[in-house]
């Protein structure tokens, strides 16, 4: 895409996002009033950043830049507390979609004759429908069997001949080793290619997974406030996320300033065609770098390295989204605790666990067993309630959970010792 | 009767480091019952000043709970307890937990017993004390 080309595709979602009240106003603080007062990309790039927190603020629908009625259908994400970050799509939109989503499939072989296992949730959360309508735009077999219920998945993978399955690379491993439990090889199996993405991976996972279910294994990146997944996703070659081009990225260092391609720091994307929901600038607290080119596979445009990190303390449980904020909220939302927890993540059988230490205070204290083990079901049905995994809570001695100068540590991950 | 309650997590040594304080502080431990899960443990004795003993393992960190128990003498012969319980249990009183010491002097079996209700408890405590004299 040439310059010209790009920042036509900008004026355009400007022109969209000045709809909306919240962005006229951002745009109006530097001087932007119309599309055409972005004339060069220095222009474009003075436009303030949109975060998850004006999501937030324009709680549930401020944002939408096409009437209600156009929109079709929300998703939504968790929010850092309360409140989830809620996105709209037009009819056009979830086409675009679609097509963005089976290019992305089509460009690593998988064709009409594909049968696809969806494994990724179906819901609010954009994995599962994401991939599905991209399944459907290809012509491919669809398989909505969504998350959980394992031994169903492995059934359903041999009988109906699945080709490709689409789920976090944690989930795959262990649909891996479950069917090695069940005493069913590869050789069984019809699965060639893995879709995997929602949460961080590593190339030693790759390995893992290609080796034991026989397939090549791909990732796959999205998040709703985008569009979902499909915003990048590899080719075979597996040089960096080949990304879109309805969507225009930007690295940032801490600062703000703009990256020059190789580095790394936070990416940023910019929605080209989105209707319903436009984004302009929107940091997704996600650290990669970008380049521009041309792969081996035929893609020319923007491909970005692997996320490597968050900016923020988010955590990827399961594929879920989680901010210690909300446990910290959920916690202090039952009475009597003081908010003195640690949250530890870790990887049993390929599987994230989630156990959130909470220490007992005077206040919390019962003498009687029942009474602690009401308060311990308590805490975790609303930690539960609050962030949507199961999770294992561990009453605690007061001042056994480490406390560091300044910042309280409330988070362990000890997943990362492992990949 | 205060009974000290102590939060103990299930973790090597730690109930030893505990009763090592209360060594150190020269209390004498004339009962004792723990309650375990699987992740902690809720230590209960029975000392003498029990809140002079709870506000110095305060300040260890510890958590500490003085609870009212109930100390009863039992005829210590077959089915002694049996009887003084079901005369209780007939007055509605609910037990949450109970344990047993011998007193050494005169070798007099003793029970502390936590009730839900103490009212209740104390007005069966009168008419059974009234039926025995």
């Amino acid at each position: 895409m040439d310059k010209t080309e790009l920042l036509n595709g900008l004026r355009k979602t400007i022109q969209q996002v000045l709809k909306a009240p919240y962005y006229q106003k951002k745009l109006a603080e530097v001087g932007i009033f119309y599309p055409a007062d972005v004339k060069t990309l220095e222009d474009f790039q003075r436009i303030p950043l949109t975060e998850k927190e004006d999501l937030r603020q324009n709680y549930p629908f401020g944002l939408m830049a096409e009437p209600l009625e156009k929109i079709v259908r929300v998703h939504a994400s968790s929010g850092t507390t309360g409140k989830p970050t809620v996105v709209g799509y037009t009819r056009e939109d979830i086409k675009l979609w679609a097509q963005i989503v089976a290019n992305s499939l089509r460009r690593v072989g998988v064709t009409s004759n594909d049968v696809i296992q969806i494994a990724y949730g179906y819901g609010l959360f954009t994995g599962g429908m994401g991939l599905h309508y991209g399944c459907e735009e290809l012509g491919a077999m669809a398989i909505p069997i969504s998350g959980g219920n394992t031994h169903r998945q492995l059934m359903i993978m041999r009988d109906f001949g699945s080709t490709v399955l689409c789920c976090t690379p944690s989930y795959a491993l262990y649909l891996a080793e479950s069917l090695e439990e069940a005493g069913i090889s590869k050789e069984d199996l019809k699965l060639r290619v893995g879709v995997f993405g929602a949460e961080p991976w590593t190339e030693r996972m790759r390995a893992e997974l290609e080796a034991r279910l026989g397939i090549r294994a791909l990732d796959i990146y999205g998040l709703s406030e985008i569009m979902g997944p499909g915003v990048a996703m590899e080719c075979l070659k597996c040089n960096g996320l080949h990304i879109d081009e309805h969507f225009y990225p930007e690295v940032l260092d801490e600062e703000g300033n703009i990256l020059p391609e190789g580095e790394t720091g936070e990416l940023v994307f910019t929605s080209l065609g989105k209707m319903g929901f436009p984004v302009l600038r929107y940091r997704t607290k996600d650290l990669s770098s970008i380049t521009y080119g041309t792969c081996e596979c035929g893609h020319t445009g923007w491909s970005m390295q692997r996320v490597s990190a968050r900016v923020d303390d988010m955590l990827i449980i399961r594929g879920v989204n989680v901010f210690p904020s909300q446990i910290e909220e959920a916690i202090l939302s039952v009475g009597g605790i003081e908010p003195h927890y640690l949250i530890v993540v870790d990887r049993e059988a390929n599987l994230d666990t989630l156990e959130v230490l909470v220490e007992v205070s005077p206040d919390s204290f019962s003498d009687e067993i029942r009474e602690l083990e009401q308060l311990q079901d308590k805490l975790k049905a609303k930690i539960e309630d609050t962030i949507g995994i199961s999770a294992r809570v561990r009453l605690v001695e007061p001042k056994s959970i480490p406390r560091s100068e300044g910042k309280a540590k409330r988070v362990e991950d000890k997943r990362k010792k492992i990949f | 009767m205060l009974q000290l309650s102590i939060f103990l997590e299930n973790a090597k040594g730690r109930l030893a480091q505990v009763l090592n304080l209360l060594a150190e502080q020269g209390v004498n431990i004339r009962a004792l019952s723990l309650a375990d899960t699987k992740d902690y443990g809720v230590l209960r004795i029975i000392v003498e000043n029990p809140e002079e003993v709870a506000a110095k393992l305060r300040q260890h960190n510890c958590v500490v709970k003085l609870t009212p128990v109930w100390v009863l003498k039992v005829p210590d012969r077959p089915g002694g307890l049996a009887e003084i319980l079901s005369k209780l249990v007939d007055e509605g009183v609910i037990v949450e937990y109970m344990y047993a010491f011998v007193e050494k002097e005169n070798e007099q079996a003793q029970v502390v017993l936590r009730v839900r209700d103490k009212d209740i408890m104390q007005a069966a405590m009168e008419k059974v004390m009234a039926e025995r004299n």
